[in-house]
């Protein structure tokens, strides 16, 4: 055993290291301390800033911020998440952005909704915009009636509703997996209207028997993989393929449902996938990719960062939707749905006249609906309100999987 | 002089030990692209910049502080306690089966907590006894028991969150339904820090110094580490010793765990442990288990996490570079120690 003396020496060498590098010449200028003319707003993403997905669909509307609202600039935490960051909270994360100087706080995930909370009650002078959150909804369950919060989301059901579309137009089994991540309110209702996108294809445009098409949703856990802790998407994925099903519409914010299709794919029996989220995903296996909804949350971060600025920024709730006369305009579109290289053409063209329709007023969320238990959603003819869809309690009939956990 | 003079070379072999840890650091992080100066100073700015900051250090301190102390226990008793990560899962999981049955009962918050407290210890220390009865029972080594054990603890966290203890309508890794404030450890004002989690560290680091220093139960657990059949024929009961000292750190390791839940998160994740049992394994390793050392040295480990949290928001670079630096330098001290042996058994 070594003498008290040397474990002193040993650990005052590496506490004046420390101790050193702290008490340096304080922050530089172009890392810590902003510009008095300059406007820093905070990021936090709960996934890695490249994951080709959620998170780095984010990141880069940061980045489009900078470049489009002169004098801003990003700070930003990847992986906030407590497998990624043992002992930390979003919260305490924010605190971090804050001290960079942030002047508004996102938080990206549903998953920090706590931490949102929470931050947003301890700093009310903080703007937050905490996104797919409903606390800010005066119609919403959770209405916390708080002077600095705003939710943002787009209108992922009708990206969703496209994905299934072109998954049912492409399919030769008739089966479409669903790589559904954890189970909410928000993903209940993105994998149903999946599901209606595909049942509308199948039965209006193909003209096919419902009783045929099988849709079937598989839930990893959380919004990507940790290993140990969620079921793999790989495996997932390979499951899917291994057992008949030809199309995945993936709902998690990485692409292994794409680079599963890719390795499984063969001439006799082709696979393909639809990736989520991030306007580039396809990238991973465009021959695989029949095209990928995704957000673009650039626009709404800019009004957002100007109203700030301008002093005129209001808590709010935005669901945003498409711009139906271009809903891939980079500018003005929250929601949108690029092509896949692997899509057929002619279901490509049904897929023009599936989006017209949609924008025509088209809505899928109108009865004769059941849940999956088989009770009524909604009557003939009746639609569903803004909360009905949000806070949709379970997945629909013809839907096979979980709705909530360990039923 | 000449006790100066070995105490000098002695501190010079090991702070060796230190500055090859750090040179092996900056030789990845120039490989990575970035300035070990900078990345050194950010780690020190995120530790110890701010209250704030040095309140956050704090928050990893206590639980570490905690698992660390018991950890001392196993080892003196030689003791390789590898199910310490499973042991603060237990008490986690006893600290919020006991929350959640009486959150609604008309008792006051400390009663509640105070029952919490003792379920997470009871848990905590009826899951490393499990590791002890595998070793004296089955022959198990306590390594491979307590790997399985962690396995199995995992396993049943998972399946409470995303079982019975699920949000309503919700299945998610992001865990459990948060306590109401009122069960929440109170934290320091403008802080997450509460007072509570370092008293019970330091409480338990105290603890564990003096039993093992001034009392006959320290002794006879050390007598049973370094010569285990000696201290039996002895007249020294050493298999209870040995469980008697994986119940000791199993109770601590829940009180972790009962920290984690009530002043941290203020619900059951399924990461509730934040590798504390592991960083603990580390810290118990680099002060070679004198107790003494354990509250710097565990100060300088959670500065090191906390610190680490700057990299990616200053400099763009992963903070699991954070995870590197503490690895490196237990490998450069065990490193320099076992140089140092072998010169010493030289002839």
């Amino acid at each position: 055993m070594a003498r008290p003396g040397a474990w002193g020496m040993r650990l005052l060498a590496g506490l004046l290291l420390v101790g050193l590098a702290g008490c340096g010449s304080g922050p530089s200028p172009d890392v810590a301390t902003p510009r008095t003319d300059e406007f820093v707003f905070g990021l936090l993403m709960v996934g890695p800033a490249n994951d080709r997905g959620w998170s780095q669909a984010h990141f880069e509307a940061g980045q489009y911020v900078e470049k489009n609202v002169s004098g801003t600039r990003m700070v930003y935490v990847d992986k906030v998440n407590p497998a990624d960051r043992p002992g930390t909270t979003p919260a305490q994360l924010a605190n971090d952005l804050l001290d960079r100087g942030a002047r508004l706080i996102i938080f990206n995930s549903d998953d920090m909704k706590d931490g949102a909370l929470e931050f947003a009650r301890a700093h009310p002078d903080i703007p937050i915009i905490h996104i797919s959150g409903d606390n800010a909804w005066p119609k919403g369950r959770d209405f916390a009636r708080l002077p600095n919060l705003a939710n943002v989301m787009g209108r992922m059901e009708h990206g969703a509703a496209m994905a299934g579309f072109v998954a049912a137009m492409t399919t030769r089994t008739g089966r479409i997996g669903y790589l559904g991540p954890l189970i909410n309110d928000e993903t209940r209702r993105l994998a149903a209207a999946t599901y209606l996108g595909a049942r509308h294809a199948w039965t209006q445009v193909l003209k096919r028997d419902p009783g045929q098409l099988r849709f079937k949703v598989s839930w990893i856990g959380f919004w990507f993989n940790v290993p140990g802790v969620t079921a793999d998407p790989t495996q997932v994925a390979d499951g899917f393929f291994s057992s008949g099903f030809d199309v995945i519409v993936s709902g998690i914010d990485t692409t292994e449902a794409l680079a599963e299709a890719k390795k499984f794919s063969t001439p006799d029996k082709p696979a393909w996938a639809i990736p989520y989220d991030y306007v580039n995903a396809c990238a991973e296996a465009e021959g695989n990719c029949l095209g990928v909804p995704y957000y673009n949350w650039g626009p709404a971060y800019v009004q957002h960062v100007e109203a700030v600025r301008a002093g005129t920024w209001q808590p709010s709730f935005q669901w945003l939707d498409p711009d139906w006369s271009d809903i891939n305009n980079p500018d003005r579109s929250a929601v949108g749905f690029q092509k896949g290289a692997a899509l057929p053409p002619a279901a490509a063209q049904e897929l023009d006249a599936f989006i017209g329709a949609l924008a025509g007023g088209l809505n899928l969320w109108t009865g004769p609906l059941r849940y999956q238990d088989g009770t009524v959603f909604l009557k003939p003819g009746e639609t569903a309100t803004d909360t009905q869809v949000w806070y949709l309690p379970q997945l629909l009939q013809g839907m096979t999987g979980q709705s909530v956990s360990n039923q | 002089m000449i006790r100066a003079r070995v105490l000098c070379q002695q501190a010079g072999r090991q702070a060796g030990g230190v500055i090859l840890a750090l040179l092996a650091a900056s030789g990845l992080l120039l490989l990575a692209g970035a300035s070990p100066v900078e990345v050194f100073r950010q780690i020190g700015l995120g530790a110890f910049g701010s209250v704030t900051r040095l309140a956050d250090v704090l928050v990893v301190w206590g639980p570490l502080a905690l698992v660390t102390a018991g950890l001392l226990v196993t080892f003196a008793a030689g003791l390789w306690n590898i199910g310490i990560e499973g042991q603060i899962v237990m008490g986690a999981i006893g600290v919020t089966g006991s929350l959640r049955l009486l959150q609604d009962a008309p008792l006051p918050a400390w009663a509640v907590l105070s029952v919490a407290l003792a379920a997470g210890m009871m848990a905590g220390a009826a899951w490393a006894m499990l590791s002890g009865l595998l070793k004296t029972v089955g022959g198990v080594n306590e390594i491979f028991g307590g790997l399985g054990l962690n396995f199995i603890a995992s396993a049943l966290i998972l399946w409470l969150i995303f079982g019975p203890w699920k949000r309503p309508g919700i299945g998610s890794m992001s865990g459990t339904e948060p306590f109401p404030d009122s069960l929440w450890l109170p934290a320091l004002a403008g802080t997450r820090l509460s007072f509570w989690s370092v008293a019970l560290g330091l409480a338990a680091v105290g603890a564990v110094a003096l039993l093992l220093s001034r009392t006959v139960l320290g002794l006879r657990l050390k007598a049973v580490g370094r010569n285990f059949r000696a201290a039996y024929l002895l007249g020294v009961p050493a298999w209870r010793h040995l469980l008697l000292a994986f119940g000791l750190c199993g109770a601590l390791a829940g009180v972790a765990g009962f920290v984690q839940v009530t002043a941290v998160y203020h619900r059951l994740i399924p990461s509730i442990s934040s590798g504390y049992g592991f960083l603990g394994l580390m810290v118990a390793l680099i002060i070679r288990c004198r107790a003494a050392w354990v509250a710097p040295v565990a100060v300088f480990f959670a500065a090191i996490t906390i610190g680490g949290i700057q990299l990616p928001i200053a400099l763009q670079l992963d903070s699991s570079l954070s995870g590197v630096l503490q690895g490196l330098l237990v490998l450069g001290v065990l490193f320099s120690d076992g140089l140092r042996h072998r010169a010493a058994a030289r002839p």
